[in-house]
């Protein structure tokens, strides 16, 4: 079977008693058998990202014997993590994640050698780590990385298994460029920075990556058993809302950079330019005109000035906290806007800034004059300023 | 005749938080067309300032994504279901 990613692994695998037992309810089915686990001994997983997703797939695959896991990831276990990263507790608050998750592996199953790289994933060192595994998984959190992921899988032959989620609803895929369409197939090009909100802007419901990151552990493992259809050349959609799954057909567009039938795509490029992303400037230096930082703000307030505050965030997060200000969401912004006195002086604050920043681009665009950001919104100034507001 | 269009979860800020939109046409194009005069804050999320569809909005007749039919000049029934699925990259 050509999607047998592991085929010539299993010669000198062997199990314990202890293994045998271990992995008994995969040994008794026909399709896994003693030969698809020794295939799972004998075979590697990468899992870039190490987050929502990382964690149930870190978690299922250790259980499920995969022999190697590695695992890429910087961060540093943080409170606002527990909704949904399971692999975390209470306890590892501050911890590297690297840590944690190795420890919460080897309590799974002390079988599996994992291998952490506690570095973020780069034009320079992916293929470098990529080329070591067998299988790799996509649970990242940006654009640039994903196109990384791909590119780099792509150009290396591996099998990518793709998962992404946003608020109620998540997509799923395995991009295998040897076999099917890779992801530059499904979006050539991302969207520029600030237009698709993230996780950290939009929000996430706790269960989500586990629903999708199980997915991701599911095709992985059929992909080492060569058991199944994978979902290669096939767009998995759930919405957990309405409850329901969709497929859509995926084609390997002839015309794609990469994997197409005249690639120009031959190397790693800037990702970070690829998606429209420019260097930020450094702290206090070059604020725009259009900005004023949570400092300069105290200061005016302080001061008795007539600063009109403009919160641009959705009501149930000015319940969660605000700053007294008139709350207009962003959404709303066009249709209300007749609701500013432009002749006054305006801050916009959202939660970190991104969102007034774009109420801010557009009230200049339809003529405000005297309106400005509030650099990382209502986080920045309940870290700088004061304490008694929630951060969330 | 109208033709249901799916809205995804980051566009549903901007239909009135409806998941579904039952729209007129006889093509991909002028239900695409009826959507954004209805909800005109969706036009720049859809289209480039050249009025092309952006690169990392999929549309879907059916189970088909455009690009592989008739792209924008895609004939639809009542029976077909238009979904837009634009690309979501969260993952942590």
């Amino acid at each position: 079977m050509s999607r047998n990613v592991n085929r010539d692994l299993i010669e000198d695998v062997t199990l314990s008693n202890e293994e045998i037992r271990r992995y008994s309810r995969h040994l008794i089915m026909p399709e896994v058998g003693m030969e698809g686990q020794k295939k799972l001994k004998g075979s590697s997983v990468l899992l870039v990202g190490a987050g929502g997703l990382g964690s149930p797939l870190a978690m299922y695959l250790a259980a499920a014997g995969v022999g190697r896991i590695g695992i890429v990831d910087f961060d540093v276990v943080d409170f606002s993590n527990l909704q949904r990263q399971i692999a975390y507790s209470t306890a590892d608050i501050g911890k590297s994640k690297l840590d944690a998750a190795r420890e919460r592996i080897i309590g799974i199953n002390p079988n599996v050698h994992v291998e952490t790289y506690e570095t973020q994933l780069t034009s320079e060192n992916a293929l470098n780590i990529l080329k070591n595994y067998d299988v790799i998984i996509d649970g990242t959190d940006n654009f640039p990385t994903r196109y990384l992921v791909n590119d780099a899988s792509v150009l290396l032959g591996k099998p990518n298994v793709y998962g992404s989620i946003f608020r109620f609803e998540g997509q799923a895929s395995v991009f295998y460029a040897k076999e099917g369409p890779c992801y530059r197939c499904l979006y050539p090009e991302p969207p520029p920075p600030g237009l698709v909100p993230s996780c950290a802007e939009g929000g996430v419901l706790g269960v989500l990556p586990g629903i999708v990151g199980t997915i991701q552990a599911t095709e992985a493992i059929k992909l080492i058993v060569g058991q199944g259809d994978p979902l290669i050349g096939r767009l998995l959609l759930f919405d957990a809302l309405s409850m329901k799954f969709r497929e859509l057909k995926l084609r390997k567009n002839p015309a794609c950079p990469i994997c197409g039938d005249k690639p120009t795509i031959h190397e790693l490029i800037d990702y970070e330019a690829f998606c429209g992303i420019t260097p930020q400037p450094t702290n206090g230096e070059s604020l725009g005109q259009w900005e004023i930082t949570p400092e300069e703000l105290k200061q005016k307030l302080d001061h008795k000035e007539d600063v009109f505050i403009l919160d641009v965030r959705e009501p149930h997060e000015y319940e969660i906290c605000n700053l007294e200000g008139y709350l207009i969401p962003l959404g709303e912004l066009p249709n209300r806007m007749n609701e500013l006195d432009s002749s006054k002086e305006i801050v916009a604050h959202c939660h970190t800034g991104v969102r007034s920043g774009r109420a801010v681009e557009f009230l200049r665009e339809v003529g405000f004059r005297k309106i400005k950001n509030l650099v990382g919104g209502i986080e920045a100034w309940a870290v700088k300023i004061d304490k008694s507001v929630p951060r969330y | 005749m109208a033709t249901k269009v799916l809205i995804p979860t980051p566009l549903r800020q901007y239909t009135n938080k409806a998941d579904v939109v039952e729209l007129s046409g006889n093509t991909v194009g002028e239900l695409l067309e009826d959507l954004t005069e209805r909800f005109s804050p969706l036009k720049k999320h859809l289209f480039s300032e050249d009025g092309k569809l952006r690169s990392f909005v999929n549309v879907y007749l059916n189970d088909e994504d455009i690009r592989y039919l008739q792209k924008e000049a895609t004939k639809v029934t009542e029976k077909d279901v238009v979904s837009i699925v634009p690309s979501i990259a969260g993952g942590s």
